[in-house]
């Protein structure tokens, strides 16, 4: 398999999570697709660090796995705590940004 | 020991507004009148002695004495300057204001001794200012300085005449006569800036050099140096009531009687004739404006002779008497001849100060202002009928006093210069001053055959027949405790007010004799017939107003049926006031009620519609933000999409 297959298995998985992002209600979707985008660039990352033989792309693609862990560990306290005071998960409810 | 005279003038020039100062800036010396009152005096004083000096000084001297000090810095010199110009002109004016501010500045204690203290302490101020403004006019070096005095001036007497603001008619006589003025300034400050826009300079020594030596050269201006001098002609016939602006000076006899004398009768009214003979050698330059001023000087002196006539308040007839007098000037500047212009500038400002004081005497005593109301005064008040008769023989021109001479300089210039015309216009004009002051001097001090019928007078018929609807009677009683008594319990005045009387009086008969007897012949040669001539035009006035109201033999009522047509005329003061109404109501308000339209629906309009869409097009836009962040994200996503598209195209 070459270069080419990772790179649309990776625009495809984005494309997934950017739906899954843009179109859920539930706000722990709109997480999970987040997290889908994320890992379709680390698999980018790797895709080309493995082709062109730079070592770099690996420890980057580490490196995002940890943040992505911590964003959604921060992410989920911010659903639960929203969860609590408002008694919804459902992010057609969550408009406070409306100026 | 005898100081620089430019320092005395300065002193001179200062005192005043040091006056003003102190009694503006404090307030207990303000609200304690009597003690502002003396204050001022003593100011006025020591600046009437500095101005005796500063004659003396300059006597000796001989030629102009030029001051300045830089004002207004620009890189090519100053641009504007202060200072002081002693020359001929300078020092006797300032004489004359000194005097007659100091005079009627010692006769106002006594004249508004009834007033509140605080208001006291406001009259004095101002006084004190208006005598500071008027030097700093007459000693100006400059055009700039002389017009922002000019303009103190102006402000003064709209305060003075103002003096009694809660009078509904003394409000409005002030800001009619600051209106009116106002109007000729405007035309005034345009020739200094045109004038300072051909040749660079304010200064009157600099624009005069450059006039005789023909520097000046009005290109670009349309009419050339006409339309300069025309617009200062405006500004001097604004304030020095000539035809037609001459509508605010008999309304401002709503303001005390002191006040008239001053400003009205010998300073400030005076100082259009005086910018007139300051800028003669401008004017030389151009003589159709000069032929104008004539023109329009004998006019104004003819038409305020006849309206003076019809009136029966003592006050407004001597207020039409200085509209007329200073016709007579500008007629002589304008006939080339600015110094007999000066000269009876001179002695007018003594003998119609005096009249002025003497009337106010008069209301004083009587408690109105009506001739109707006064009668055989002579007897009750002799010392006030003496000095009155002094200053109404000057003005009628009688020989040996002092309007003699200058009338006959006056007339004598107007004939020199080739206006015949003029000429006949002031000899009527000079008949007619006879008749309406001796009118006033019979009807008010003599009037020997007033038949008096159980206690109540009967109307003089004349006073009936000629009564004009608008006389305000009782003017200045509202504020008079004392005069209550009318004709009958009259008596002279306390001597505050007729030593001032009995000063103005001796100078203008010392003024008459001196040149009587001194015969100077200046520039001009008068024909040997103009003595004579100006004599017989006085003489048969007095005697016509002697027949008609002394002796009662010429019928007032058959006069007045007479002169039918002219004397409705002159009522209704040649219905100038009501042309300057009607153009008020519906020249300028229906344009500015078109203005405010316009302002009000296009201007405002047109900034309102915008708004309107603007914020419409906000309150449409706010609905984009849903506040959703799934919606941010489309967005974000659809940027992304459009950019790369972007990207894709231009590649």
């Amino acid at each position: 398999m070459g270069l080419q297959a990772y790179l649309m298995l990776s625009a495809v998985v984005f494309c997934l999570g950017l739906f899954g992002t843009i179109t859920r209600r539930n706000t722990v979707g709109i997480l999970l697709g987040i997290e889908l985008m994320l890992n379709a660039v680390n698999i980018n990352l790797v895709a080309f660090s493995r082709f062109r033989g730079v070592d770099v792309g690996m420890v980057f693609t580490l490196f995002a796995i940890c943040i992505t862990v911590a964003e959604i560990a921060l992410g989920l306290a911010i659903v639960i705590l929203l969860f609590r005071t408002r008694r919804t998960a459902t992010a057609d409810h969550i408009d406070w940004l409306k100026g | 020991m005898m100081a620089d005279p430019v320092t005395l003038a300065l002193v001179a020039l200062l005192l005043p507004a040091a006056a003003f100062l102190v009694i503006g800036v404090l307030p207990p010396l303000r609200r304690a009148g009597r003690i502002a009152a003396w204050f001022s005096i003593a100011c006025m004083t020591g600046a009437f002695a500095s101005a005796l000096l500063t004659w003396r000084a300059f006597g000796a001297v001989g030629e102009p004495i030029h001051a300045a000090w830089s004002w207004l810095p620009s890189a090519a010199g100053p641009f504007a300057t202060v200072g002081v110009l002693v020359d001929a002109q300078s020092t006797s004016m300032l004489l004359l204001v000194t005097l007659v501010a100091l005079l009627v500045q010692i006769y106002s204690t006594c004249y508004l001794s009834d007033e509140p203290q605080p208001a006291l302490g406001r009259y004095y101020a101002l006084q004190s200012l208006f005598a500071f403004s008027m030097l700093g006019v007459v000693l100006a070096p400059n055009l700039l300085q002389l017009f922002m005095c000019w303009e103190l001036v102006g402000v003064c007497s709209c305060l003075l005449v103002g003096f009694w603001y809660t009078k509904p008619a003394a409000a409005r006589a002030a800001l009619k006569a600051f209106w009116t003025t106002k109007a000729g300034d405007v035309g005034l400050l345009i020739g200094i800036v045109l004038l300072h826009g051909i040749t660079g300079t304010f200064d009157l020594l600099q624009l005069r050099q450059m006039a005789e030596s023909n520097q000046i050269v009005a290109t670009g201006i349309p009419f050339g140096l006409s339309l300069i001098t025309f617009c200062l002609y405006l500004g001097a016939a604004g304030k020095s009531a000539q035809f037609p602006l001459h509508v605010w000076l008999p309304d401002a006899m709503e303001g005390p009687t002191p006040v008239s004398a001053l400003i009205h009768a010998a300073t400030m009214v005076t100082a259009g004739v005086y910018l007139l003979t300051r800028t003669e050698w401008l004017f030389a330059l151009t003589p159709d404006v000069l032929a104008i001023v004539a023109w329009n000087g004998a006019l104004t002196a003819l038409l305020a002779a006849v309206l003076a006539c019809v009136q029966t308040d003592i006050k407004r007839v001597l207020a039409y008497s200085t509209v007329s007098q200073l016709g007579y000037m500008m007629a002589a500047i304008g006939a080339g001849f600015a110094s007999a212009g000066f000269f009876h500038l001179l002695t007018h400002g003594i003998f119609k100060a005096l009249l002025f004081l003497g009337a106010g005497a008069v209301i004083h005593a009587v408690g109105s202002n009506d001739v109707a109301d006064m009668g055989r005064l002579a007897r009750k008040m002799p010392q006030t009928a003496i000095v009155f008769l002094v200053g109404t023989l000057s003005l009628a021109g009688v020989p040996v006093f002092a309007g003699f001479v200058s009338k006959e300089e006056v007339l004598g210039a107007v004939l020199a210069g080739g206006f015949t015309g003029p000429f006949v216009m002031l000899l009527i004009g000079a008949f007619l001053t006879a008749f309406y002051m001796f009118r006033v001097v019979f009807l008010a001090f003599f009037g020997g055959r007033r038949l008096e019928v159980g206690g109540r007078r009967i109307p003089d018929p004349r006073s009936t027949a000629l009564h004009p609807p608008s006389s305000v009677r009782g003017h200045d009683t509202a504020h008079h405790g004392h005069g209550v008594g009318g004709a009958e319990h009259a008596h002279d005045a306390p001597f505050l007010m007729t030593g001032p009387l009995w000063v103005l009086a001796l100078i203008a008969m010392a003024i008459g004799i001196y040149f009587t007897l001194h015969v100077t012949h200046g520039e001009f040669e008068s024909p040997i017939w103009l003595t004579p001539v100006a004599v017989v035009a006085a003489l048969s006035g007095i005697l016509l107003a002697w027949l008609t109201y002394e002796r009662r033999i010429v019928s007032a009522d058959a006069l007045a049926a007479l002169f039918g047509p002219i004397r409705r005329a002159a009522i209704a003061k040649f219905w100038l006031d009501d042309i300057y109404l009607g153009l008020y109501r519906h020249v300028l308000l229906t344009f500015s009620r078109a203005i405010g339209w316009i302002d009000r629906y296009l201007v405002d309009g047109v900034l309102n519609v915008i708004s309107a869409w603007t914020l419409d097009g906000g309150d449409r836009l706010r609905r984009m933000q849903t506040g959703k962040v799934q919606d941010y994200v489309w967005a974000v996503g659809l940027g992304l999409l459009a950019l790369m598209a972007w990207i894709g195209v231009s590649w």
